[in-house]
């Protein structure tokens, strides 16, 4: 039961053979095990869970279920979900019980999927090893001297550790993607504005993105089309018709395009990775795809653009910290500004208060036109690299992550060294495209490596039809870490 | 560029952190270290583009000018640190 797709356990929920409650309390059974030696978890609240299983199972009863009815489906700690204690990583708010479900929460409801818990992650999403968060790093199921990944570390290990059937992440630079690769299971960022910002704690509006994390392809259609829709409450959400993530799956990838862009295969790439990769793209060829060459000249400055981009606008919405409406307060305080000048330095923890620096500076009187307008700038022929590319082939190719999982402490103090991890991902978020990952291999120390796909806009069913054709013919997505593998 | 104690007590002010006198040099020394990996920017020639703020060119959609929230004062107050007869308390700012 605990590697069945999402299909076959909508199947076994709605043909009786087990209810929701039972499956439910498999999968929290096993996250309540796991989480002393894998901290995925910040909050499991199984009484709130089993209650909600139960009404899944009324509804199956009732002949209302929907594909995801009765399903435990973990959501990263950035969703409010009402009721439910929602930190984001942070002392900030680690007394903030959420008045109010976020869109993706609602939708989840709807279709009638059960809240299993919520997932440790880097504080407010700013880390890529999940060391960032005040309730303490996540480790990786293949190896617990490993990173997970980050920012959404705790949901990608819970999916690979078989914690829950699937999960929530959200993706600013990487963080659906890296964690994903990183942990060996399947994830995807949809193109900007498809999946409602309402209710997800914000980092960087502009780039900021929902997505799901499971253990396939045909698993991430299915839960797309639960989370993607119209909302109003988000100022950048797009109007667009329904579209069925799933139709498109086991169409032929015959003569389809896949550009490998040489700057992702150069200078920097792991050798163990690179073969991971190289292999992968052999396998796409079998199945019918044809490759090209294409480049993405500004890939180089994706980094330095996100890292004034994202501070920008993380200095700008963390701003609503004051201790005043919700969140942390000091214990002791002279007057206001002392109550907030301690309240953000004691609530935010050494990342968070970096890159609301960096932010602050980058926005300061003097500089706005040298860094920000720059960066905007240097986002626009990133954006256009990719449009030049895309006229050449259907879909672009390269890893997910220049290496594999790295030691945890290895890189936590060194945000340089940290940073430059996400070379590969970060592009995909200033140009607003979709990009996904997929387990392809592992590379040193048996750790997991991650092909990464980049659609054009909107190009999430091409996506998942390539990424579910090459699962169809290899296995590595199946592949469990050896400590986690009990049913 | 280089930062000084003075940039970082400054941008610490406007962002309202604290930042513990014993702390500011390191905290100038890794915002350096990053600043050196951002400057990488300035050496691209920009001119004639234009700066991009979003992937998709959204406008602000109107809405009819109708009540769309109903009153949950309660529920959102008790969250917050300080609260009495329905005002967040915050230490006194006018004499």
């Amino acid at each position: 039961m605990i590697n069945a797709s999402l299909t076959e356990l909508a199947a076994a929920l709605a043909g009786k053979k087990i209810s929701s409650a039972e499956l439910t309390g498999l999968f929290l059974e096993r996250a309540q095990a796991a989480n002393p030696r894998l901290n995925c978890f910040i909050t499991l609240d199984p009484e709130r869970t089993l209650a909600q299983a139960r009404a899944a199972d009324a509804r199956l009863a009732a002949g209302k279920g929907a594909p995801l009815t009765g399903i435990p489906v973990a959501h990263k700690d950035i969703f409010c979900a009402s009721g439910w204690l929602t930190t984001c990583g942070s002392r900030m708010l680690s007394n903030f019980v959420s008045p109010y479900d976020a869109h993706v929460i609602e939708r989840f409801n709807a279709a009638g999927a059960v809240i299993l818990g919520k997932t440790n992650m880097d504080e407010f999403a700013m880390g890529s090893s999940n060391e960032n968060s005040y309730y303490g790093p996540v480790r990786n199921p293949w190896d617990a001297g490993a990173v997970p990944g980050g920012s959404s570390g705790g949901s990608a290990a819970a999916v690979a550790a078989r914690l829950t059937p699937a999960a929530t992440g959200t993706d600013t630079g990487g963080s659906i993607r890296q964690p994903a690769a990183l942990c060996g299971v399947s994830g995807i960022k949809p193109t900007y504005g498809l999946v409602s910002r309402y209710g997800m704690i914000a980092y960087a509006s502009s780039l900021d993105q929902g997505g799901p994390i499971a253990r396939s392809a045909a698993d991430l259609a299915v839960l797309l089309n639960a989370m993607v829709g119209f909302d109003a409450r988000d100022s950048t959400s797009l109007e667009r018709a329904p579209e069925d993530c799933t139709r498109a799956l086991e169409h032929s990838l015959d003569g389809l395009r896949i550009g490998l862009p040489r700057e992702f295969f150069g200078e920097g790439l792991s050798a163990d990775v690179a073969r991971a990769v190289d292999e992968a793209i052999a396998s796409l060829r079998t199945l019918g795809c044809r490759v090209v060459e294409v480049s993405l000249p500004n890939t180089r400055l994706s980094i330095p653009a996100y890292y004034v981009l994202a501070p920008a606008e993380a200095s700008s919405n963390l701003a609503r910290y004051d201790g005043v409406r919700y969140g942390y307060r000091t214990a002791q305080y002279d007057d206001l500004l002392d109550m907030y000048m301690k309240s953000r330095a004691e609530g935010f923890g050494a990342e968070v208060r970096r890159r609301i620096l960096m932010g602050t500076y980058v926005l300061s009187h003097g500089y706005y036109d040298a860094y920000y307008l720059q960066a905007q700038k240097i986002r626009r022929l990133i954006a256009r690299d990719f449009a030049a590319a895309f006229e050449r082939c259907d879909l672009i190719a390269g890893p997910t992550s220049p290496s594999v999982a790295f030691n945890l402490g290895a890189r936590a103090q060194d945000p340089v060294q940290m940073y430059l991890s996400d070379i590969y991902t970060i592009g995909v978020n200033l140009a607003g495209l979709p990009g996904l990952s997929i387990p392809c291999g592992f590379g040193e120390g048996g750790r997991p490596v991650g092909l990464q796909l980049i659609g054009n806009y909107f190009g999430e069913s091409r996506m998942l039809n390539a990424a579910h054709r090459y699962q169809q013919a290899t296995d590595w997505h199946l592949r469990q870490p050896d400590g986690e593998a009990r049913p | 560029m280089l930062l000084s104690v003075e940039d970082v007590q400054r941008i610490a002010t406007l962002a309202r952190i604290a930042v513990p006198e014993r702390d500011i040099d390191r905290i100038a020394g890794e915002l350096q270290a990053i600043f050196g990996l951002i400057e990488q920017m300035q050496a691209v020639d920009t001119r004639g583009v234009e700066p991009m703020a979003h992937a998709q060119d959204v406008v602000l959609r109107l809405r009819p000018d109708a009540v769309s929230e109903s009153d949950r004062r309660e529920q959102f107050q008790a969250v917050a640190a300080s609260v009495e007869a329905g005002l967040y308390l915050v230490p006194k700012v006018i004499e």
